[in-house]
């Protein structure tokens, strides 16, 4: 138990340093780039607590951001605005206005909500059958906030949400989200979906009730999920649709698996490396453009690369960086060992 | 009548298609326990070899056997690059390699082409249309329907008959005791591989055939409807397989016709809770599979 304390503070420092460093330089595009980065961590750090614990790859996620994201948009958009921004909306939702922390609040629950109606019969599925209908019901997602023009202005940007994330408000979150993902993790639900993971036949026969393991698992990372949502769409206030769908899906799996799923401290370290690897890419790609006149734009380099670097990896390490350990389990061991060299 | 006689092509048409893509997809899943996320596009493989070689002056059917030809060399490539190197770790490592291929190959179709549709050459019989019993009906719906019932046999006796059919249902149903009698496993897996291209590149001109362009995530529709029905059907039986793309094809078909126009946009939504509906009543598929061997 103790390393998981060092885990989280390690953590959350880290989270520190990202916040007040990019304070520092003062630049704002670092500070866009940092905030971004939170909020990825937030969402990684929530897939990982499905995906880590109970070994099974989910597509959805990405989809419960989207539902926090709307939530949110639909319960702080101001009144006056909405006529604008949701032609369509329902007359009594027209005067609902409430203040983002809630709507943050609420955009979870009802992430939540959807994640335990649409899930349950799924999570008895085996493994394959089981990331199969995930990658369904992202597509179902999608398909609902494209064409729910009432609540979503459908394919359309909806824009006007209320600037109220900051770099701070990220930090704070992203750092109680790492708390979360680490006390489920060692919590009794983890532990056993832990042990289903690693072998579902002998867990099953410690008596492991665990399509209802997976299934509260699974809310947990929806509603980590939504939250993340609705953090994003207050930082960026305008956003499709499209925003919620495979690119951004494969960007969060590509943080989480070269990171180390298994692990809190992997889905840190992988959302920082590739946060980093992809604005430098995007960089490069931006400069390409620039440069290359009349050849075209160049687009899809940025997942190219990626995607190869994904691939290189599960064959050297298919584990991740941080396969099994946390942090705090790794400095502790390291310790332990120099005393016994003393 | 006309009707009936509408709706039973209709049904047949697009469940031959739903089947052809469900069977490419079962018969890599049978033999590796093995999901291939890059499936859809070995269909955008053969649509953009469709495109590229519509310049060349060549007859029609020459261009039709070169894309079928590239998703059969993709198909092995997919083998190679995503599916061997990882073979022998974890599920999840193979799932994501092969998610990580098809973005790869996605965003290659993107750079290298181009994000806008291009136009598909097709010959003029796919835009004929014909009346059967009153019912008018393109021509490319009774083209799906032979080519499923000539593919689904030619599968059907593949697997039956002859000896590769057999080691690859050998390897399907007990992987490590089909090499010990002697079946070689890459030889199998990598002609599951070529089979699933073929398959892929045949339903990739039928599905493009549809549309008449192709644009980078054309395989996304395609893909699905394989995952769908071959969930519905079992995951691990070929005849499973293309029951589900059939039934798939029945729910799909039927929602076009009674639901209203603001409620169709939310069909694959539907279609979705039905299936949930079904796995709630069998949670392992319409039809069982063979007894489960271990994975490789």
């Amino acid at each position: 138990m103790k390393h998981s304390y060092i885990t989280a503070v390690v953590l959350i420092a880290v989270i520190v340093a990202i916040a007040v460093g990019s304070q520092l330089l003062g630049i704002r595009l670092y500070d866009r780039i940092a905030t971004n980065l939170l909020i990825s961590l937030v969402l990684v750090v929530g897939l990982q607590t499905f995906m880590g614990n109970s070994g099974l790859l989910s597509f959805a996620h990405i989809g419960f951001m989207g539902l926090g994201a709307y939530t949110s948009a639909v319960l702080t958009i101001p009144a006056q605005m909405k006529g604008m921004a949701l032609p369509d909306l329902y007359e009594f939702m027209k005067v609902v206005e409430v203040s983002p922390y809630i709507a943050m609040l609420a955009a979870g629950v009802v992430a939540a909500l959807v994640a335990a109606f649409v899930a349950y019969p799924l999570m008895r599925l085996s493994d394959a059958a089981a990331v199969i209908t995930s990658f369904a019901l992202l597509v179902v997602l999608y398909t609902v906030m494209n064409n729910w023009s009432a609540l979503t202005n459908g394919p359309r940007t909806l824009f006007g949400l209320p600037k109220t994330t900051d770099m701070a408000i990220a930090a704070v979150v992203a750092a109680v989200v790492i708390v979360i993902a680490l006390l489920f993790k060692e919590s009794r639900t983890g532990k056993l979906l832990r042990a289903s993971r690693e072998d579902e036949v002998a867990a099953a026969a410690l008596g492991a009730n665990i399509p209802h393991l997976r299934w509260r698992a699974f809310i947990l990372a929806a509603f980590i999920a939504g939250i993340g949502g609705a953090l994003w769409g207050h930082f960026i206030t305008s956003f499709a649709p499209k925003a919620f769908y495979l690119k951004e899906t494969f960007l969060i799996i590509t943080m989480l698996v070269i990171g180390g799923a298994n692990t809190v401290t992997g889905a840190v370290a992988g959302t920082i490396l590739i946060t980093f690897a992809y604005e430098g890419l995007r960089g490069t790609e931006s400069a390409l453009n620039a440069t290359a006149i009349g050849a075209g734009q160049v687009v899809g380099l940025t997942e190219i690369v990626l995607a190869l670097a994904m691939i290189a990896v599960m064959i050297v390490k298919p584990g991740g960086l941080f396969p099994n350990r946390e942090i705090g389990h790794i400095l502790t061991r390291a310790r332990r060992k120099k005393e016994i060299v003393k | 009548m006309a009707f009936a006689i509408q709706f039973v092509i209709d049904v047949l048409s697009l469940g031959g298609a739903y089947a052809l893509m469900a069977l490419g997809l079962v018969i890599i899943y049978g033999i590796l326990r093995l999901v291939n996320f890059a499936y859809g596009e070995l269909i955008m493989v053969a649509g953009y070899t469709m495109f590229l070689t519509s310049g060349s002056g060549l007859p029609w059917i020459i261009m039709a056997v070169l894309a079928v030809g590239m998703a059969i060399v993709f198909g092995i490539i997919t083998d190679y690059v995503a599916f061997r190197p990882v073979r022998a770790k974890s599920v999840t490592a193979v799932l994501i390699t092969s998610f990580a291929f098809s973005n790869l190959l996605q965003n290659a179709a993107l750079l290298f082409i181009s994000p806008r549709p291009r136009n598909v050459p097709l010959p003029d019989i796919f835009s004929q249309t014909v009346s059967i019993g009153g019912a008018i009906t393109p021509v490319r719906n009774l083209i799906t329907i032979a080519a499923s019932i000539v593919l689904l046999a030619a599968v059907a006796f593949l697997m039956r008959r002859t000896t590769l059919g057999i080691a690859m249902r050998a390897a399907a149903t007990n992987f490590t005791m089909a090499r010990m009698l002697g079946v070689p496993a890459n030889l199998i897996i990598s002609s599951a591989f070529a089979l699933s291209g073929f398959l892929a590149g045949v339903v990739g001109i039928l599905w493009i055939g549809r549309i008449g362009t192709v644009v980078p995530g054309v395989g996304l529709e395609p893909l699905l409807v394989a995952f769908i029905a071959t969930v519905i059907g079992g995951m691990r039986s070929l005849p499973g397989a293309v029951v589900g793309g059939f039934l798939l094809a029945l729910i799909d078909t039927t929602l076009n016709y009674t639901l209203s126009q603001d409620l169709l946009k939310f069909r694959d939504a539907f279609t979705f809770s039905l299936v949930i509906l079904i796995l709630l009543w069998r949670p392992e598929g319409l039809i069982k599979g063979p007894a489960s061997g271990q994975r490789t």
